[in-house]
C-alpha cells in the first residue's frame, strides 16, 4: 500500500489511508461523564495509563471541538434527550465508544428510569464492556475505534448518521407539536420503536 | 447625530440565562443549574438534579439483602467501601449481630483509605476546576495506590462491593499491609506537596477566600453534615459522637473550620486525609488475627471446604442462596460519616427475602439544595469553586 | 427523653411508640404533627436528617411519611411517622428547617403526597411530565419500558416470568 522512492523519499499511498492515518491518531475526546466510568477515564487520562501516548490527550468539553464521544457511565431517561443535542452538534466525521455496561446496555439498573443502551438513540461505534472497564480496557477500546477508522472509505458519508438526523427532526416535531418534553418524546418514540420491532428510534 | 454609545439603562438591562450543565466540564457528574446573570453577577441560580436517577430504591425492593451490596457501590464512586460499610452495618443492626474484632478493624482500615481516596477527587478537581491542574496530577499517583490496595484485598479496583453482611468478603491477603504502609509515607509526602502547592498560594487564596461563607447556624438549618458543616464550625462527627465499629479506641482528631467558605472547606479535607493516615496506622499497629465473618450459618456463607464436605454446611449455603436470611419485622435507621457526611440507611423490613423499603439518606443532597443561597451575588467564576467544594457526586445524589 | 416531654406538653399527640434495636419510633397522627415539630425545634433537635415515606399497600392510611430528628447537644436520634391517606396532604416544614425543601419535593415525586405550603412542590428526580409516581408500590419496576425486561424471563421476584 506504501512503497518508499529511495531517491527522493517521498512515500506514496492511497488518499483514504493517509486521512485515516491523521484522523484515527488525532482522536480528540468528547468525555460525556455521567457516573463512575468517569473515574476511571480520570484515572486514564492521570499519568500511569496516560491516554496522550494515542494523540487523544486534548479533551475538549465542547462538542464543536472534538469527533470522538466517549459515554462514560449510565445515561437515563433524563439525560437521554441531552445526549442526543450533544451528539448533534459534533461535527462530522464523529464517532461513538460507549464505555462501560450502563451505556452499553443499561447495566445492572433495569428500571423505569434508566435508558437501556446509549445506541438506543445514538449510532455507536465500540462497545466497551466492564463496570467499570479498566484504563486498559478504554485504551483497548480506543485502539479497536483506531483499526475501524483506518478501514473507513472517505466518499461515503454514514447512513446512520444521516438517519439520526431525520430522528432528531422527528423528535423535534414531537415536542413542537404536542407540547412534551425531550424525555417524554423520546420515550414515544422508543415506545413506537418497540412496537415495529425495531432496537433504536433511529 | 445621536451618539451610537448605549445608556447605562440599556447595557444593565436584560438578565442572560446561562445554562451550567447536565453536560460540563466540572466531572462532579450530571447535575444543571441555571444562571441569571447581571453582568457576571449572579442573581438567581436554579439547580435541577435527577438526570442520574437510577432506581436504585426501587431496585433494592426486588432484590434480597446481599443482591443489593454492588447497589450500594455506585452510589458515591470515589469511595465505595464506606457505601458497602455503612449498608452492611445497617443490616446486621437491624438482624442484631456483632461482628468479629478483625472484621472490624479491617472495616475502619479500607474506610479511611477510601476516605483519602474521596478527598483526593474532590480536592485534586476543585482544583482543576479553578485552574490548578498540577495538584489533580500530583494526587492522582496516590490514589492509583489506593486502587491498587483495593483491587488485592477485593479483586476490583472501584466497586469492590468488599463487605457481605456479617463481615467481609474474605481476609486481605498477604502484600496488603506491606503495601500499605509504604503507602501511609507517599501519602503524607504528596499531601505535604499538595499544601506547598496551594495553601499559600495568593491566587487560591484570592478564588476561594471568602466564597461561598456560611454560619453554623445556617448551615444545621440546611441539613450540612460532613467537611462542609466543619468547616462552618460544627464539630460533629459520628466517628466521635456516636462511635460505631470501635472508633472510639483510636486517638485521631477532628478539624474544625470558622468561616465556612471553600478555603476552609479545603483545609479541613486536607486536615482529614491527615487523620485519616493516623487511624491507618493505629489500625495496622493493633490488627488482630481471627475470621472475619460472623460464625452464624443463617447470615453468613460457610467456607467452601465445609460446603463441599459437610451436609448441614451444604443445606446451610442452599438456604442462604436462594430464601435469603430470615430477617427479623422491623425498621431501623444506621448511619456512618461517610467522606462526604452522614450517610444514612433507613431500612424496613417485613420479614422476607427482599427488604420492604430502603432508603439511602444522601450527604450531599442538603447540600446541594443550599446552592443558591451560596453564590447570590457572587461572580459566575465563584458558583464553580463552590460546586467544586461541596463535592457533589450525582451517583448519590439521585440514587 | 423527649417523648416523653412530648406526652406530657402534647397529651394525645403520640399514637403508637416502639424501640427497635436502638432506635425510638413515635408515631404521630396529622393534627397533632406541627405542634410536636415545634417543640422538638424547641427542646434542641434542630438537625432535620431524613424525610420520605412508605408505601403501605394493603393498609389503610396508604402512607407514612417518616422524620429522622438528631439533637446536636445530646446526640439523641428520634424517628417520627406520620400515617397520610391518598391524596391527602402534609403540612409542610420548610419554613422551621431549610433542609425540608427538596426532601418534601423528592417526597412528593416518587410517592406522589403532597405537602401544603411548600413554595416549588414540582419533581425533583424524574423528569417534568413524568407519568404516575416511581416508588408506590403498584409502579412496575421496569415503569412500561419496553425494553427493560428484553429477552429475560424476570431475574427479579425470585424468577416469576414477567408479566
Amino acid at each position: 500500500m506504501a512503497e518508499m522512492d529511495i531517491n527522493d523519499a517521498v512515500v506514496t499511498t492511497r488518499l483514504d489511508a493517509v486521512v485515516n492515518w491523521g484522523r484515527k491518531n488525532s482522536l480528540w475526546p468528547l468525555p460525556f461523564g455521567t457516573a463512575c466510568c468517569a473515574i476511571e477515564f480520570m484515572s486514564m487520562m492521570a499519568s500511569k495509563y496516560d491516554m496522550s501516548r494515542f494523540g487523544a490527550e486534548a479533551m475538549r468539553f465542547s462538542p464543536r471541538q472534538s469527533d470522538m464521544m466517549l459515554v462514560l457511565g449510565t445515561v437515563t431517561n433524563k439525560m437521554a434527550p441531552v445526549l442526543r443535542t450533544i451528539y448533534a452538534q459534533m461535527a462530522e466525521p464523529k464517532w461513538v465508544i460507549s464505555v462501560g455496561v450502563c451505556a452499553s446496555s443499561g447495566g445492572i439498573y433495569r428500571t423505569y428510569a434508566t435508558l437501556q443502551g446509549v445506541d438506543r438513540v445514538i449510532p455507536v461505534d465500540v462497545y466497551v464492556p466492564g463496570c467499570p472497564p479498566r484504563p486498559e480496557s478504554m485504551i483497548y477500546g480506543v485502539m479497536k475505534l483506531q483499526e475501524k477508522i483506518s478501514k473507513e472509505s472517505l466518499s461515503m458519508r454514514k447512513e446512520h448518521i444521516a438517519r439520526f438526523y431525520e430522528s432528531l427532526a422527528r423528535q423535534e416535531a414531537i415536542q413542537a407539536e404536542q407540547g412534551r418534553t425531550g424525555q417524554q418524546a423520546v420515550r414515544d418514540m422508543l415506545m413506537a420503536a418497540a412496537e415495529r420491532g425495531a432496537g433504536t428510534i433511529f | 447625530m445621536e451618539s451610537i454609545a448605549l445608556t447605562k439603562q440599556q447595557l444593565d438591562g436584560d438578565h442572560m440565562i446561562v445554562n451550567l450543565g447536565p453536560s460540563h466540564p466540572t466531572t462532579h457528574g450530571t447535575l444543571r443549574i441555571v444562571l441569571e446573570l447581571e453582568g457576571e453577577t449572579i442573581v438567581k441560580a436554579t439547580p435541577e438534579i435527577g438526570y442520574l436517577h437510577r432506581g436504585v430504591e426501587k431496585l433494592g425492593e426486588n432484590l434480597s439483602y446481599q443482591q443489593f451490596i454492588p447497589l450500594t457501590d455506585r452510589l458515591n464512586y470515589c469511595s465505595s467501601i464506606m457505601h458497602n460499610v455503612g449498608y452492611a452495618g445497617a443490616v446486621e443492626k437491624l438482624l442484631g449481630i456483632q461482628i468479629p474484632k478483625r472484621a472490624q478493624q479491617i472495616r475502619v482500615l479500607v474506610s479511611e483509605l477510601a476516605r483519602v481516596a474521596d478527598h483526593i477527587v474532590c480536592l485534586g478537581v476543585n482544583a482543576v476546576d479553578i485552574g490548578a491542574f498540577t495538584a489533580f496530577l500530583y494526587l492522582f499517583k496516590q490514589r492509583e495506590t489506593v486502587y491498587d490496595l483495593f483491587e488485592m484485598a477485593a479483586g476490583q479496583r472501584l466497586h469492590t462491593s468488599f463487605t457481605r453482611i456479617g463481615g467481609l468478603f474474605r481476609d486481605i491477603p498477604e502484600g496488603f499491609v506491606p503495601l500499605t504502609e509504604r503507602f501511609l509515607v507517599d501519602c503524607e509526602a504528596a499531601i505535604d506537596e499538595l499544601e506547598r502547592l496551594l495553601t499559600h498560594n495568593p491566587i487560591w487564596h484570592d478564588r476561594t477566600k471568602g466564597i461561598g461563607a456560611i454560619t453554623a447556624e445556617e448551615a444545621i438549618n440546611w441539613g450540612y453534615t460532613g467537611p462542609c458543616l466543619r468547616a462552618a464550625g460544627v464539630p460533629q462527627d459520628l466517628r466521635k459522637t456516636q462511635p460505631y465499629l470501635g472508633y472510639e479506641e483510636y486517638d485521631f482528631d477532628i478539624p474544625v473550620g470558622t468561616t465556612g467558605d471553600v478555603f476552609d472547606r479545603y483545609l479541613v479535607r486536607v486536615e482529614e486525609m491527615r487523620q485519616s493516615l493516623r487511624i491507618i496506622r493505629q489500625v495496622l499497629d493493633r490488627l488482630e488475627p481471627g475470621p472475619v465473618n460472623v460464625d452464624d450459618p443463617k447470615v453468613a456463607l460457610p467456607s467452601k471446604e465445609k460446603v463441599y464436605t459437610r451436609m448441614e454446611s451444604l443445606i446451610h449455603h442452599f438456604k442462604l442462596i436462594m430464601h435469603g436470611m430470615e430477617m427479623p419485622v422491623g425498621e431501623v435507621y444506621s448511619a456512618t460519616e461517610a467522606a462526604n457526611g452522614e450517610l444514612g440507611f433507613y431500612i424496613v423490613s417485613t420479614g422476607g427475602k427482599n427488604p420492604y423499603r430502603i432508603r439511602v439518606r444522601p450527604p450531599c443532597l442538603p447540600i446541594f439544595s443550599s446552592f443558591e443561597a451560596q453564590v447570590k451575588g457572587c461572580l459566575i467564576a465563584d458558583s464553580v469553586a463552590v460546586l467544586g467544594a461541596m463535592n457533589i457526586i450525582a451517583g448519590e445524589l439521585d440514587r | 427523653m423527649v417523648i416523653e416531654q412530648i406526652e406530657t406538653q402534647i397529651p394525645g399527640a403520640i399514637a403508637d411508640r416502639h424501640d427497635f434495636r436502638g432506635d425510638q419510633t413515635i408515631v404521630v397522627p396529622k393534627d397533632h404533627f406541627l405542634a410536636v415539630v415545634n417543640l422538638l425545634h424547641r427542646e434542641g433537635f434542630q438537625f432535620l436528617m431524613d424525610l420520605t415515606a412508605v408505601d403501605w399497600l394493603e393498609r389503610q392510611p396508604r402512607f407514612d411519611v417518616v422524620y429522622h430528628w438528631l439533637n446536636l447537644a445530646s446526640q439523641e436520634r428520634l424517628r417520627l411517622k406520620v400515617p397520610v391517606a391518598e391524596g391527602e396532604a402534609v403540612p409542610t416544614l420548610t419554613g422551621l428547617f431549610k433542609t425540608a425543601d427538596w426532601f418534601e419535593r423528592e417526597v412528593f415525586d416518587l410517592f406522589g403526597i403532597p405537602f401544603e405550603g411548600h413554595p416549588n412542590l414540582t419533581r425533583l428526580l424524574t423528569w417534568a411530565d413524568f407519568q404516575g409516581h416511581a416508588l408506590r408500590k403498584d409502579f412496575p419496576l421496569d415503569g412500561g419500558d419496553p425494553f427493560c425486561m428484553d429477552g429475560c424471563t424476570s431475574p427479579y421476584n425470585n424468577g416469576a416470568p414477567r408479566t
